[in-house]
């Protein structure tokens, strides 16, 4: 397994580095950023001695070598923008993203999973035609239009909630979090409730398709002629052999929440990542915009190796070799 | 594609406000807190690091300069509480006494020095405050409150320059980075409020300094939450989880103009939306006869076919229609009121058959095709407004494609001098600067003309704005930058649209001196 690993690193650093390229190549395709951050009152003189300040007069080659350099060494560069180092900018943010990923994934798993068992158990009742009924309003209305719903309903019409923002901060092991407090989880359910929707219904989808297959199964039938409780056959049988499709989709899911939260993000002000890497990229800000899509590589490559672990956890006939890729 | 969804949030937000606002619950804000939504995002509290507008507004609630600027857009005691050319090169300012920073410690002519040595000193800025200072070839102390600047040559708009350098406590900030500012460490100046907490990208907090030389706040502590998104900044306000916003989107404001729970603050900026037209001689790129050929020459750079062009925009339905009501007609470059402001130039008539007749008198009588071009994330409704010139133009002959772009990728075009006609809006306090950037001869040596997109020269111009930027005498000077003006315009060198108004929305009981510069600061909200 550690050879597996090792190899996956191995990859990683490839990946990384074809993208840092392409960013590269990209944000110097577009424009500018002194462009953007220049005073208008500033003269072509002083626009030059900026520009060569921040190397940004050297031939694309050469900056981008300069920045393989630093970055070797664990350096991605000052933000433009904010004068501060891109990754340490990022990583400020990091916590209140993450913390509205989790939430929005636990909430997904709660409630996604038993309404998804109920629907598939009795998949003709009133009750299992409603889940699914509501399940496609969560794929279909856009997560925008929800959120701001969200908003006008419990925030303006009935004040129960803040409108956006994120409330008080407390640290658990040095990392501000929000959800130990009163304040900072009024101001975490709802962004988390409208960031879970679409998973809500993603996974009840599937655990209700898994349900049905497997109820039709053999080894179902042969539980029940053994005699053994329904809840046994259904919380332990059934759920261990659906898991596994549920598992990838969670997982990649979760990954898709932290790279692309931003609509929730800029919908309810909420300080993360989403909102700075939009920023950024109106500003060019390079730094910022390369850290950013290198840590979101380096993340899609850990989860996709938790979900490799985690496979052969589930189920021993799955080995852990490169040809599975993933 | 963000711009089309945000204008969608606002009107879907818009509709729910209204549909609840009978139920709406005003938590009316502890007495003297006050709570602002911000439309963009501050990226640092270093007073001298990055001189963009959302930044500079937030340093004026902990800074002051030697000058500040009035609502109006008018230069008045700071710091400084008089000042005098003593001579053409020559700029004294005398200082205000009594004045103590955060710390307790004394203001003197030692921090009005270090902070003017400062902007030139933080080499890692990508927004230097340096065009401000750079003027200044020497600086002396007279007395503890009594500064002299000498200037290379005789330079009229120093004290506007003074304006927009902030003054920060030598002793806070001697040895102090930019991260010495973000953590408030450095963050000690004399204004009205003193530093409480950053959470970057989400609030900032200020405390009253009861100590203010320039009268107290009303505010014992004052809230800004960063919400750069317009529907979700309407929702906080409606909710009462904010006291007032600025920029209100424009689709919701007439709609929540009739809601009693809510009042406005609304003046003409000092953004002025205007059209550049490249101007060079040789055959423009985005310029074709109607068959798509190219022309052997450019016909913008006859002053007919500008004119024509000029008189072929109703500005009066394009303000009212296309922008809302959030605009007037423009015939300067200036805003009203602001210095250098022409009154005589008058706001050019609507006249589609006079601009026919220019076009056939410049030997195009039936017209050309062109391609327009201008912002789609930058001004109010700008994407719309480039659309309805488009119309106004093809009412002419002229038939018109628009094309538009993000700023990063506008900019950038603009400045290479691609485009053949472009939108720009902008924002200035003394009229000849405007024109030094906007219209002076592009030279780098010089430093004139690094906005003038169309390459318009005109040495009378030119020696007009000369003329107005070297005279230390206010008066004279002005009059020579309205002539300067006055000259240009005349050229069509560019061809002014509409002044954007600036607009504020706050919970009643509240009211705010709305101001030109589009600044929101928090001791000018007062309670009713």
């Amino acid at each position: 397994m550690l050879d597996f690993i090792l190899r996956r690193l191995a990859q990683s650093i490839l990946v990384l580095a074809v993208m840092s390229l392409l960013v590269f190549i990209s944000v110097y395709a577009i424009g500018n950023p002194i462009d953007m951050l220049l005073s208008p009152d500033a003269d072509q003189l002083e626009r030059a001695r900026t520009i060569a300040a921040f190397g940004l007069d050297k031939p694309l080659w050469q900056q981008y070598f300069i920045f393989i350099q630093q970055a070797s060494s664990g350096d991605l560069g000052r933000s433009f923008s904010f004068g501060t180092p891109a990754l340490g900018l990022i990583l400020e943010r990091l916590p209140a993203t993450l913390e509205l990923a989790i939430c929005a994934i636990v909430i997904a798993i709660a409630l996604g999973i038993p309404l998804g068992l109920w629907a598939g158990l009795r998949p003709n009742s009133w009750s299992g035609k409603s889940i699914m009924a509501v399940s496609i309003l969560g794929f279909s209305l856009p997560t925008f239009w929800v959120g701001l719903m969200l908003i006008m309903v419990f925030a303006v019409q009935l004040g129960w909630l803040p409108s956006g923002g994120r409330g008080e901060t407390t640290l658990l092991f040095g990392v501000p979090v929000s959800f130990l407090t009163l304040d900072g989880l009024q101001h975490l359910l709802l962004p988390a409730f409208n960031l879970a929707l679409f998973n809500i219904a993603l996974v009840i989808r599937l655990t209700r398709a898994g349900a049905q297959e497997a109820l039709l199964q053999d080894y179902v039938k042969f539980a029940r002629a053994k005699g053994l409780r329904n809840g046994r056959i259904i919380g332990v049988h059934v759920l261990k052999n659906i898991l596994i499709p549920i598992v990838t989709v969670i997982a990649l899911q979760f990954g898709s929440i932290i790279a692309f939260a931003i609509v929730t993000e800029s919908v309810f002000a909420w300080p993360g990542m989403g909102k700075l890497i939009i920023d950024s990229i109106r500003v060019l800000d390079r730094p910022v915009i390369v850290a950013y899509l290198m840590l979101i590589v380096v993340l899609f490559i850990f989860i996709n190796l938790v979900v490799d672990v985690v496979y052969s956890m589930l189920d021993p006939r799955v080995r852990l070799s490169d040809a599975r890729g993933g | 594609m963000f711009g089309f969804k945000r204008k969608n949030l606002s009107a879907l937000a818009l509709v729910g406000a209204l549909a609840c606002s009978a139920s709406l619950m005003m938590q009316s804000a502890l007495a003297a807190d006050l709570k602002i939504g911000l439309s963009a995002d501050v990226s640092s509290l270093d007073p001298h690091y990055l001189n963009i507008a959302p930044n500079v507004a937030f340093s004026a609630h902990i800074f002051d300069a030697l000058l500040n600027v009035d609502a109006n857009g008018k230069l008045v005691p700071g710091l400084a509480t008089s000042w005098r050319a003593v001579d053409a090169t020559t700029w004294e300012f005398k200082l205000r006494r009594g004045v103590k920073f955060h710390d307790g410690s004394d203001f003197t002519a030692d921090d009005v020095i270090f902070s003017l040595d400062r902007p030139a000193k933080l080499t890692n800025s990508p927004g230097p405050f340096t065009a401000y200072t750079k003027q200044i070839v020497a600086k002396k102390i007279v007395d503890p409150y009594t500064v002299r600047l000498t200037t290379t040559a005789p330079y009229g708009p120093l004290t506007l320059d003074m304006s927009a350098v902030f003054i920060v406590s030598k002793k806070a900030a001697d040895k102090a980075g930019t991260d010495d500012f973000n953590s408030g460490k450095a963050l000690i100046g004399t204004g009205p409020y003193k530093f409480i907490s950053f959470k970057r990208g989400d609030r900032i907090e200020v405390a009253r300094n009861d100590q203010y030389w320039g009268g107290k706040s009303d505010w014992d502590k004052v809230t800004f939450r960063i919400i750069t998104n317009s529907a979700p900044r309407l929702a906080a306000l409606l909710s009462g989880d904010v006291d007032a916003i600025e920029g209100v989107p424009t689709a919701d404001l007439s709609r929540l103009k009739n809601n009693a729970k809510f009042s406005f603050a609304q003046k003409i900026s000092w953004r002025t939306i205007f059209w550049e037209l490249d101007q060079a001689a040789g055959p423009a790129r985005y310029v074709t006869d109607k068959a798509g050929k190219p022309l052997p020459k450019n016909p913008l750079a006859d002053v007919r076919v500008r004119q024509a062009i000029s008189k072929a925009i109703n500005r009066q339905a394009l303000v009212e229609r296309t922008m809302e009501g959030l605009a007037v007609p423009a015939s300067n470059i200036v805003s009203p009121g602001i210095f250098g402001y022409n009154d005589a130039l008058k706001v050019e008539a609507y006249d589609p058959e006079g601009a026919k007749n220019l076009l056939a008198q410049a030997g195009y009588p039936n017209g050309f095709a062109m391609t327009i071009h201008g912002p789609n994330d930058r001004y109010i409704n700008d994407e719309q407004v480039v659309q309805t010139v488009a119309q106004f133009l093809n009412r002419i002959g002229i038939q018109t494609k628009v094309e538009t772009l993000p700023l990063s990728v506008y900019f950038a075009k603009a400045r290479a001098g691609e485009f053949s006609m472009s939108l720009l809006g902008w924002g200035t306090l003394a009229g000849d600067f405007g024109l030094r950037t906007l219209v002076g001869t592009p030279n780098a040596e010089s430093g004139w003309g690094s906005w003038n997109w169309g390459k318009y020269s005109n040495p009378a111009v030119d020696k007009l704005i000369a003329a107005s930027l070297s005279s230390v005498d206010q008066n004279k000077r002005e009059v020579f930058a309205k002539d300067a003006a006055a000259v240009a315009l005349r050229d069509y060198a560019v061809v002014p649209l509409h002044h954007q108004y600036a607009t504020w929305a706050l919970r009643k009981g509240l009211k705010y001196t709305a101001r030109t510069d589009e600044f929101t600061f928090a001791h000018q909200f007062h309670p009713e």
